[in-house]
C-alpha cells in the first residue's frame, strides 16, 4: 500500500523539511514582495482616524481641556477625554502587573507624551489638524526624573490616585513613590560569606533606559458591529488572547463578543505585550460612532510613550577566593518602572527572572534586593528581546567577573572557566532558586576560543598596548532562563502561562495547525511546520500554520520571553504525536495487523520486515472513511502544554574592538557567537535570529537610550536621534553551535531568539571596557556613544 | 506626523516659479527633494500654505563648467553630484561630501540647491561652499543677484534668500592646479548629521602653505568659516605643530550646542580633530606630505 517504494529513507526524510533543515522562511515571499498585511494595511469601509492629544509635561495638573475650536475643525467628529470615559469606567484600565493606568490623563499628566485626549475624525490628516487646536490648561508640578530620589521624603509624589495604598499590585510598599520590594536568597549566608572572603568587588551598573522601537509602530483598528454586538480589534498584539481577555474585564463584553486579530507584526521585542490607551480609545469611539476607528502611533508616539526597557540601576558585588573562585554574589537593583507599572512579567515575579544573575557559574550563596519606584516617565520596564530582567542579570554578572578578573589579575577566559557550573552538575540547582536543566559551558568557551585565537588575539592586544593602541577583547558566557513557563509559578493576570496548538490533519494528507503565540517575525509559519512535519511524516510544506486570531487558535499566551518554541512547540510536537497514536490506530484497522506489531518510520507505520505499510497521507483519508469501530472519524486535536520547567539556553560570545583614541569611535572587528539552543529546528532561521539579536545587541551597547532631560522632556524620540543601526554601522557576525538538549522538553528545543541580544549587549561592553583595563578601568557606562568613550580617553589622557 | 494642508503648484519654467513665489510671499515655500522640508512639515515645524514643487523644471538641473567656474544647477540631486565625472575631475569634495550626506534614498531626491538653501546647520554643503568660495544665484521677479556663500548664512534657517527668490544655481570657482580640498565628518551613523565636520582647501608653494580655507559643520548656528584656523596654516609648512594651532583656532572659532551627539567639550575638540584630519589630507592630495 505505498506509492513511494523508490525512494530511500533519507529521501522521504528529507521530502518533509522536518527538524534540522535549513528550510526556506514561508513567510518571506509575502514580506519581500511588499504584500504582508500589517495593521496599517487594514481598511474598513466606513473607517475613522483617531490621534491623540499628548502632554507637554512631565508632570502637571489638567487645570481645563477646551475641545470646541478641533470640533470645529473640517472632519474632525469627536474629542473624547478622560471625563467622557468615566461614565463607562474605562478612563483607567488595569495593567498587567496588577496596577492601573491612565487610558486618557485623569485630571493630572504623569509623563510627557502622555495621552489627554482622542480625536476621531474622517481621515489622519483631520485628525491631526485637530490635535493642533486642543488646548489644554496645565499647573506644572516638579517632575521626578531621577529613580535614586524617588523614595526621599520630599520626593514629589507622582501616583495621586493610589499615593495611599499600601499595596499596588505586587506586594507592600514603603513610599508612595514606592511599587514593591522583592527579595531572593539568604541575606545573612551572603553577608558571612562576603565577610569571610579574600576579595570583593562591588560596582555601579546601569543598565539605561532603553525601547524595543520594533519597526511598525503599535496600533489598532476596532470595529464594533452594532447589529451582532460583536467588538472586533485588529492590532499588534504579541499576545492576542491575553488582550481578549483584558478587554472583556474591562468593558464587561464576553469574551465571545470581542474577537482579537493579530495580523502581520513588523516586529515586536516586547514593546507589543501590553494594552495601551490607543485600543481602549479606538474601541470606545467605535462602539460610539458604529464606526470602524483606526489608531496608528507614530514613531515619536511609539519612542515616547510606549512601554520600555530595562533603566535597572543596579549595584553588584561579588566576593571570591584569591584564585577567582566566586563564594558570593549580592545584587541591589533600583528599578524605574516610570509613572504606571505596566510591564508584562510572570504576576509572581515583579523583578521577573532576575534571579538568574548567577548565570553560568556555581556560585554558592547569593542575595538580590530589588526596588521597584515610580518616576515621571513613560511607563514599561518590558522585556525588549528577552527574556523578563534576564538581560539585566545578564548584564549585571557578565561585567562583575570581568571586575573580578581583573582585580585579580586573572585571564577573562580562565576566570570563567574556574566558575562554571559543570556538565555532570546539571539538572543544576542555583543558590537563587532555580534549576538549570542542562548546559555544558566549558564546551562552548573552548570551542569559541579555538575558533577566535584567542591567544593570539591576547598576544596582539599586548603589542597594541606598548604601540598605545586600544584593543579589547571581550567574552559573554552567558545563561538564559526562558520559556515562561510551568502554571504553578507563572502567571499573568491569573492566567497561567500555558501554551497550545491545535492540528488538523484534511483528508487528502495536508494539515493546518493553530498555535497560541503570534509571530512577528521569527518565522513560526516555517518552524512549528517543521516540527510537526517530523512528527507527523507529512512534508512541512503541506502544513499551513495559523496564529493570531482569537475566533480560531486556542488560547494561548502569545510570543515574547523566548517561550513560542519551548512552550507552543512542545504543545506542536505533543499534538502531533497524539495524531500519530490516533492515526496508529486507523493503520492497524485497516492493515488488519494489531497495533503493537506497526513501527513508526518516518512518514508511515509499517511492520518491520514486510512491506505491510501505511503513509499518514493514506491514514488521513482513511481518518474520513474507514474508522474502527467506536472511533470518531477525522484526525485532530489540541494540546495545551504547561512545561515542567523552564528551558536554559547558553552561549558563548568573543568580541573584539579596536578604539580610535582621538575621536572615541569603537570599530568591532570580530563578533563570534556560539549558541547552544537545543535541538535545532532551522539552522538558517536560527543564524537569522541570531544576526537580528546581535544588531540590536550592538545598538544598545554603543547608542540606544532614551534620554530624558532634569525637567521630563524625552529627548530625541526619533530615529534620527534613537540609534537604529543600519547595515553599515552593524559589523559582521560568525555563527556557531553546540547543541545540548533540554531533557524535558519534547523535542528538546531551548529557543533562541533572545540570546543573542542578552549575551551580546555584554560581549560588546566587556571588550570595550578591556580596551582600558590597562589604564585600571573596571566599568564604563552604556551606551559607549562616541562622545562617552571620548570622555574617558579624555580624562585618561590618551587623546593627546 | 502628518503636515497641514497645503496647495500644491508644480511649475515648468523658472519664470513661472518666480512669478508663484512672488505672488505668496512667506505663504509659499519651494519644494525640491523634499528631505529637509517634508520632515519638518510632518512636525508641523513647517506649515506653508503653498508649495511650489520646482522638480519639473529642467533649467535647473546639471552640472557644467563655465569660464573658470563650475556651475551646478539647484535641483542637481546629490546622487547626480556623486556620479558625477567632471566633479570628480575637477572638484572632488563635492562627490566625496555626498557620499557623507544620509543614504541613497535621501540622495536620490535630495538636491544640491535644497541642502545649500535649507539653512541647517546639520547640513554639509553649506561649510563646504564656504571653504570652495562659491557663491549662489538667486533669482525673483526683480532680477537676479549672486551672494557669497560665507555671506549667506545669518542663523539657524535663516539665510539671505528673499521670500520671493529662487536659487537657481551654486557657482565655484575652479580652484588653482595643485589645490588639495578635503572634508572630514564625524557622525553616529549613516544618515546622521555630523558631530562635526571640516571642509578644507589648500595650496602649497615651495614647501609652504600659499593658501587655505577652513570651514565647519554642525558646531555653531551656522556653517563657520575659520579664518583663524586657515591663518595658521598659511606660510607654515604644514607641520604638526601648524596643524595642531588650526586644530585650536577652530575649536574657538565653533560654538556647538549640548545635544544627543555629546557635551560641548567633545563635539568642539571633534571640530578640532576634524580639521586635523581634513588638513592632513588636503596636504596630501596637495602634493605636501
Ligand atoms: C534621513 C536624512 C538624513 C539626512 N542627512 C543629511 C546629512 O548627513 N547631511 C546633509 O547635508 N543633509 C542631510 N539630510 C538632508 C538632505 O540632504 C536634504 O535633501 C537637504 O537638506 C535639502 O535638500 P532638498 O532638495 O531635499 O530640499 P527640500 O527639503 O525640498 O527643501 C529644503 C529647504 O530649502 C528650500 N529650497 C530648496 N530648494 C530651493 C531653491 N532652489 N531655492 C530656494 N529655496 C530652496 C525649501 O523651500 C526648504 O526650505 C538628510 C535628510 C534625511 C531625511
Amino acid at each position: 500500500m505505498s506509492d513511494a517504494k523508490e525512494m530511500t529513507l533519507e529521501e522521504r526524510e528529507a521530502t518533509l523539511s522536518g527538524i534540522g533543515t535549513a528550510r526556506k522562511r514561508k513567510e518571506d515571499a509575502r514580506f519581500i514582495r511588499g504584500q504582508g498585511n500589517y495593521v496599517d494595511d487594514i481598511k474598513l469601509p466606513g473607517m475613522l482616524h483617531g490621534d491623540f492629544v499628548r502632554s507637554q509635561h512631565a508632570h502637571a495638573l489638567i487645570k481645563s481641556i477646551d475641545a470646541s475650536k478641533a470640533l470645529e475643525v473640517p472632519g474632525v467628529l469627536a474629542v473624547i477625554t478622560a471625563k467622557d470615559l468615566e461614565p463607562l469606567a474605562l478612563h483607567w484600565m488595569p495593567t498587567l502587573a496588577g496596577d492601573v493606568a491612565a487610558v486618557l490623563a485623569d485630571k493630572k499628566v504623569h509623563y510627557q507624551n502622555q495621552e489627554i485626549a482622542f480625536v476621531v475624525a474622517v481621515d489622519r490628516y483631520a485628525a491631526a489638524d485637530g490635535v493642533q487646536e486642543v488646548v489644554v490648561e496645565y499647573e506644572a508640578l516638579p517632575a521626578l526624573i531621577d529613580p535614586l530620589t524617588a523614595l526621599d521624603d520630599d520626593a514629589p509624589i507622582i501616583r495621586d490616585d493610589v499615593a495611599d495604598n499600601d499595596e499596588v499590585g505586587q506586594g507592600k510598599r514603603r513610599h508612595p513613590n514606592h511599587i514593591f520590594e522583592w527579595e531572593v536568597g539568604d541575606a545573612a549566608a551572603t553577608d558571612a560569606a562576603f565577610e569571610a572572603a579574600e576579595v570583593t568587588i562591588a560596582e555601579d551598573i546601569l543598565y539605561p533606559r532603553c525601547h524595543p522601537s520594533p519597526i511598525e509602530t503599535c496600533g489598532c483598528v476596532a470595529s464594533m458591529d452594532g447589529v451582532n454586538g460583536k467588538l472586533t480589534v485588529y492590532g499588534t498584539f504579541q499576545a492576542p488572547h491575553v488582550i481578549r481577555t483584558v478587554v472583556s474585564l474591562i468593558t464587561g463584553l464576553a469574551e465571545s463578543s470581542i474577537r482579537i486579530v493579530s495580523p502581520d507584526i513588523g516586529g515586536g521585542f516586547g514593546n507589543k505585550v501590553g494594552a495601551y490607551p490607543g485600543y481602549i480609545c479606538a474601541a470606545a469611539a467605535s462602539i460610539v460612532t458604529g464606526h470602524p476607528v483606526k489608531w496608528i502611533e507614530s514613531r515619536i508616539d511609539n519612542l515616547s510613550a510606549t512601554a520600555f526597557a530595562r533603566d535597572y540601576h543596579m549595584v553588584g558585588e561579588l566576593a571570591a577566593d584569591k584564585d577567582g573562585k566566586i563564594t558570593a554574589i549580592r545584587a541591589k537593583v533600583v528599578a524605574d518602572h516610570g509613572a504606571f507599572n505596566t510591564h508584562a512579567q510572570p504576576m509572581k515575579w515583579p523583578a521577573g527572572l532576575f534571579n538568574i544573575v548567577t548565570g553560568s557559574y556555581d556560585i554558592p550563596v547569593g542575595h538580590v534586593k530589588v526596588d521597584g519606584v515610580y518616576t515621571n516617565k513613560a511607563p514599561g520596564g518590558v522585556a525588549y528581546r528577552c527574556s523578563f530582567r534576564v538581560t539585566e542579570a545578564a548584564y549585571l554578572i557578565e561585567r562583575m567577573i570581568d571586575v573580578l578578573a581583573q582585580k585579580l589579575d586573572i585571564d577573562k577566559a580562565e576566570i570563567r572557566k574556574r566558575n562554571f557550573v559543570q556538565p555532570d552538575q546539571f539538572p543544576y540547582n542555583s543558590c537563587l532558586g532555580w534549576e538549570y536543566d542542562s548546559g555544558d559551558y566549558p564546551t562552548a568557551l573552548e570551542q569559541a576560543l579555538a575558533a577566535v585565537d584567542y591567544e593570539g588575539l591576547k598576544k596582539e592586544q599586548a603589542e597594541k598596548r606598548e604601540a598605545g593602541e586600544l584593543m579589547g577583547i571581550g567574552i559573554s558566557t552567558f545563561t538564559e532562563i526562558v520559556g515562561a513557563g510551568p502554571t504553578r509559578n507563572c502567571d499573568i493576570v491569573g492566567l497561567g502561562m500555558f501554551d497550545s496548538c491545535e492540528i488538523r490533519v484534511h483528508p487528502t494528507g495536508s494539515a493546518i495547525a493553530r498555535l497560541g503565540t503570534k509571530a512577528t517575525g521569527q518565522g513560526h509559519e516555517t518552524t512549528f511546520a517543521q516540527i510537526i512535519a517530523t512528527e507527523l511524516g507529512i512534508p512541512s510544506d503541506d502544513i499551513a500554520i495559523e496564529e493570531g486570531d482569537t475566533d480560531t487558535a486556542p488560547y494561548g499566551l502569545g510570543t515574547y520571553g523566548s517561550r513560542s518554541t519551548p512552550v507552543a512547540g512542545a504543545a506542536a510536537a505533543r499534538a502531533a504525536r497524539k495524531i500519530r497514536d490516533k492515526a496508529k490506530k486507523i493503520a492497524a484497522h485497516v492493515l488488519e495487523v494489531a497495533e503493537d506489531d506497526l513501527e513508526w518510520e518516518v512518514d508511515r507505520f509499517k511492520v518491520p520486515g514486510s512491506d505491510v505499510q501505511m503513509t499518514m497521507k493514506e491514514i488521513a483519508m482513511a481518518a474520513y472513511s474507514n474508522v474502527p469501530d467506536g472511533m470518531e472519524h477525522g484526525l485532530e486535536t489540541v494540546d495545551y502544554y504547561d512545561p515542567p520547567n523552564f528551558t536554559y539556553p547558553f552561549g558563548a560570545y568573543i568580541c573584539v574592538v579596536d578604539i580610535d583614541r582621538f575621536t572615541g569611535d569603537v570599530a568591532v572587528r570580530k563578533f563570534y557567537a556560539l549558541d547552544d539552543c537545543g535541538t535545532r529546528i532551522n539552522p538558517m532561521v536560527i543564524d537569522g535570529q541570531v544576526h537580528g539579536g546581535l544588531a540590536e545587541a550592538y545598538g544598545i551597547a554603543l547608542g540606544q537610550e532614551i534620554v530624558y532631560d532634569d525637567t521630563g522632556n524625552v529627548l530625541g524620540a526619533s530615529l534620527m536621534d534613537y540609534f537604529l543601526p543600519t547595515a553599515v554601522e552593524t559589523p559582521e557576525w560568525e555563527t556557531d553551535f553546540t547543541v545540548t538538549p533540554s531533557p524535558h522538553h519534547p523535542i528538546g528545543a531551548k529557543g533562541v531568539g533572545e540570546s543573542p541580544n542578552v549575551g551580546g549587549v555584554p560581549a560588546f561592553a566587556n571588550a570595550i571596557v578591556d580596551a582600558f583595563a590597562h589604564h585600571g578601568v573596571t566599568h564604563m557606562r552604556m551606551p559607549h556613544t562616541q562622545w562617552r568613550v571620548w570622555q574617558t580617553l579624555n580624562e585618561l589622557g590618551l587623546n593627546k | 506626523m502628518t503636515p497641514g494642508s497645503f496647495e500644491y503648484h508644480r511649475p515648468q519654467s523658472v519664470d513661472e516659479a518666480v512669478a508663484l513665489l512672488g505672488q505668496y510671499g512667506d505663504e509659499g515655500k519651494v519644494l525640491a527633494g523634499g528631505h529637509s522640508l517634508v520632515p519638518m512639515m510632518k512636525l508641523r515645524l513647517a506649515a506653508p500654505s503653498h508649495l511650489i514643487d520646482i522638480n519639473g523644471i529642467d533649467d535647473l538641473k546639471g552640472i557644467a563648467e563655465d569660464g573658470g567656474e563650475i556651475v551646478i544647477g539647484a535641483g542637481t540631486t546629490q546622487a547626480e553630484v556623486l556620479a558625477s565625472d567632471l566633479l570628480a575631475e575637477s572638484c572632488p569634495i563635492l562627490p566625496e561630501a555626498a557620499a557623507l550626506i544620509a543614504d541613497p534614498q535621501v540622495r536620490n531626491c535630495g538636491t544640491v540647491g535644497g541642502n545649500c538653501a535649507n539653512g541647517d546647520p546639520g547640513n554639509d554643503y553649506p561649510a563646504i561652499m564656504i571653504a570652495l568660495g562659491a557663491s549662489y544665484t538667486l533669482r525673483s521677479a526683480d532680477g537676479e543677484r549672486q551672494v557669497v556663500a560665507a555671506d549667506f548664512y545669518e542663523g539657524v534657517y535663516a539665510t539671505a534668500i528673499e521670500d520671493n527668490e529662487l536659487m537657481i544655481a551654486v557657482r565655484i570657482p575652479t580652484h588653482a592646479d595643485g589645490a588639495g580640498m578635503s572634508y572630514r565628518k564625524i557622525k553616529r551613523k549613516v544618515g546622521d548629521y555630523a558631530i562635526a565636520a571640516a571642509a578644507v582647501t589648500l595650496s602649497m608653494d615651495g614647501g609652504k602653505c600659499a593658501s587655505a580655507t577652513v570651514a565647519l559643520t554642525n558646531v555653531a548656528d551656522t556653517a563657520v568659516l575659520s579664518a583663524a584656523a586657515a591663518d595658521a596654516l598659511v606660510g607654515s609648512a604644514v607641520d604638526d605643530k601648524a596643524i595642531d594651532a588650526a586644530a585650536e583656532k577652530a575649536m574657538a572659532d565653533s560654538d556647538p550646542a549640548e545635544d544627543l551627539r555629546g557635551p560641548v567639550e567633545y563635539r568642539r575638540a571633534m571640530a578640532g580633530e576634524m580639521t586635523r584630519r581634513a588638513i592632513r589630507e588636503a596636504l596630501a592630495r596637495a602634493g605636501g606630505s
